[in-house]
């Protein structure tokens, strides 16, 4: 089965997530060929897509038109190149979650979301219900449209490939909308979704000041990313983007550290995969701790610091 | 303009929902339901536009059994005018959610369409993309800022990176995320008046919409659990256990 995997890229990188896609699509079987929508500058994107081990082919869009990765301009474009192809893949990332149910409508195809499975050429499992049921399911589609959930499945090398480049070519802007700007979050810590480990901070930590004076030092000293909870979020101590969650982040490092949160099934959907958890909080009853391999009962303003020392 | 807010019934987020042990899906029995949360955001939206003076009719509308009338008689208690139901007993896709909506809007001629990004039971995250292409309009998903002028709407969406500013020309589909607004309590008089509010029941045959499922569910499992681990004493047992475990 030949399928498309839609790249997630910022013109010049290839997203990590998108090698993880190339392993879903893989999985079913057939060639996989990965296709950059970008500007001007997507031809470095191309170019790395090209070094991925068990690429095909890529396909190079080059439009002003592409450069953001608007859904009204990229669906049609993919809509109009799958008459070559029996699958689309995209990453479940925000711009893959935007773009793909759109493809999906336009080619009267049911996507299946969020998929951490394959189970055989037309049957996936996904979870339901923030991750408290594993569906098995199976479709009847002429093509399928997939988003993939990148912390289910391995990383394709990222090196290894050869694969050729091909210019194409779609109907461009569709005059719908337009791109205004991004408030980038700018952080020199690795990204959330791909760092070996996290420190995560709650409700509890008060204030945007005493998040950053007692979670930053710790993950300074571990290398870690920085996550939260909605509640940490919602009361603006982080940026959106921080959120894990059924609805904001799936991550799952070697290392997740929860700092203050209790664990609700919200959070907990979009971190217990973790290899290790560490929970610390001063509630005995915590559900958190129902998941944690290392639980601390204990004032976090305390724990902390004392934790950061003595790493 | 008028808008149009679809909502769904779902599994009240508060609960841990049962996976029934023959594996055929998730027991809603006896179980709290509830609007979806991303859709009650979807309504404040909606009425806000409508009390700022932008909006002068806010339709809710729901794809399900009997007992969604109840849901969409929240949403007029929030404070939305009027209802339609769109009966049925079967599960329906958001594929086919989709079709029923492009109906309704055929029929409506909404301004906008305000509804949640991902209902909390399929987790699909589709249905509003799905719509704004079956319609050929533009689409701000996981909105947490909705500016709506006489021609346009500018949406600020909350992306993996930051977020995100677009403009899309009106007619559009807004997607709603967490931080767009904090929804209303309904109060007892509102709950009593939106008694009295239209309620149109309809069928998808009404609409002709095919609502055959294209995914079959094969079978429905609790996910691997996660044994409890153990409660450490204090911080330098933590950080030998992790030293220990090759963690840090
Ligand atoms: C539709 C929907 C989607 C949602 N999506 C998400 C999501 O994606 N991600 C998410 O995280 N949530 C999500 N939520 C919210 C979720 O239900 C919880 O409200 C949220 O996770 C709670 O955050 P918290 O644990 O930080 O806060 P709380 O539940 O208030 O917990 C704070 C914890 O800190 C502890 N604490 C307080 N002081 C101290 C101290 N000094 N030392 C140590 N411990 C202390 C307390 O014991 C408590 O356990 C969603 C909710 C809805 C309705
Ligand atoms: N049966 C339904 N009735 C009304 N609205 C729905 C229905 N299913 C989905 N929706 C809308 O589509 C959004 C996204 O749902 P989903 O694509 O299933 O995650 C929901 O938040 C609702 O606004």
């Amino acid at each position: 089965m030949s399928a498309l995997v839609l790249a997630e890229h910022d013109g010049g990188k290839l997203n990590p997530a998108t090698l993880a896609t190339v392993t879903a699509a893989a999985a079913v079987g057939g060639p996989v060929h990965i296709l950059v929508a970008g500007g001007d500058d997507a031809s470095a994107a191309a170019d790395e897509a090209a070094k991925v081990a068990g690429v095909e082919k890529v396909l190079l869009a080059s439009d002003a038109a592409y450069a953001r990765q608007l859904a009204e301009n990229v669906a049609p474009l993919v809509a109009g190149l799958m008459d070559g192809y029996e699958a689309f893949f995209a990453p479940a990332t925000t711009t893959g979650k935007n773009i793909a149910p759109r493809v999906a409508a336009m080619l009267d195809v049911m996507q299946l979301s969020d998929i951490i499975g394959v189970e055989g050429p037309k049957t996936f499992t996904r979870p339901i219900y923030a991750g408290n049921a594993i569906a098995t399911v199976e479709s009847s589609d002429a093509k399928l449209v997939i988003t993939v959930r990148a912390t289910a499945f391995d990383k394709a090398a990222a090196e290894g490939g050869s694969a050729s480049v091909e210019a194409v070519s779609g109907p461009g802007d569709a005059g719908l909308s337009t791109f205004v700007g991004l408030d980038a979050t700018e952080s020199e810590r690795p990204e959330l979704t791909s760092a070996g480990i996290i420190v995560s901070g709650g409700r509890a930590l008060k204030d945007s000041a005493t998040f950053e004076a007692t979670i930053t030092p710790l993950a300074d000293k571990l290398g870690a990313a920085i996550g939260a909870s909605r509640a940490a979020v919602d009361a603006g101590y982080v940026p959106n983007d921080y959120q894990v969650g059924q609805t904001g982040k799936i991550v799952a490092p070697e290392l997740y550290i929860a700092i203050g949160i209790s664990g609700a099934i919200q959070h907990l959907a979009g971190m217990k995969d973790s290899k290790v958890i560490v929970a610390i909080n001063k509630d005995p009853d915590a559900p958190i701790f129902q998941v944690a391999d290392l639980g601390l009962v204990a004032d976090l303003f305390d724990a902390v610091p004392e934790l950061t020392g003595k790493l | 303009m008028k808008i149009l807010v679809p909502v769904k019934r779902v599994i009240d987020y508060n609960l841990k929902p049962r996976v029934r042990s023959d594996g055929t899906g998730v027991d809603l029995s006896n179980i709290k339901m509830s609007m979806n949360p991303f859709d009650e955001i979807a309504v404040e939206e909606a009425i806000r536009l409508a009390e700022a003076g932008k909006a002068d009719e806010v339709v809710v509308v729901s794809i399900g059994p009997a007992k969604a009338q109840e849901t969409l008689r929240t949403g007029m208690a929030m404070g939305a005018d009027r209802a339609i139901l769109v009966e049925t007993d079967d599960e329906v896709e958001p594929l086919a959610v989709a079709k029923i909506l492009k109906a309704v809007v055929a029929e409506e001629n909404p301004g906008m369409v305000i509804m949640g990004k991902q209902a909390i039971d399929d987790d699909s995250n589709q249905t509003g993309q799905m719509l704004a292409a079956l319609l050929g309009w533009a689409q701000g998903t996981f909105a947490s800022k909705v500016e709506l002028d006489s021609d346009a709407v500018t949406v600020t969406r909350e992306v993996d990176g930051g977020l995100e500013t677009v403009k899309l020309g009106l007619p559009a589909i807004v997607t709603t995320d967490l931080r767009l607004n904090e929804p209303r309590f309904a109060k007892l008089p509102n709950i009593m008046k939106a008694k009295k509010k239209p309620l149109d029941v309809k069928s998808p045959s009404d609409y002709r919409v095919d609502i055959t499922p294209r995914l079959k569910t094969l079978k429905v499992v609790e996910p691997p659990v996660r044994e409890a681990g153990e409660i450490v004493p204090d911080v330098d047992t933590l950080v030998a256990k992790l030293k220990a475990m090759g963690a840090v």
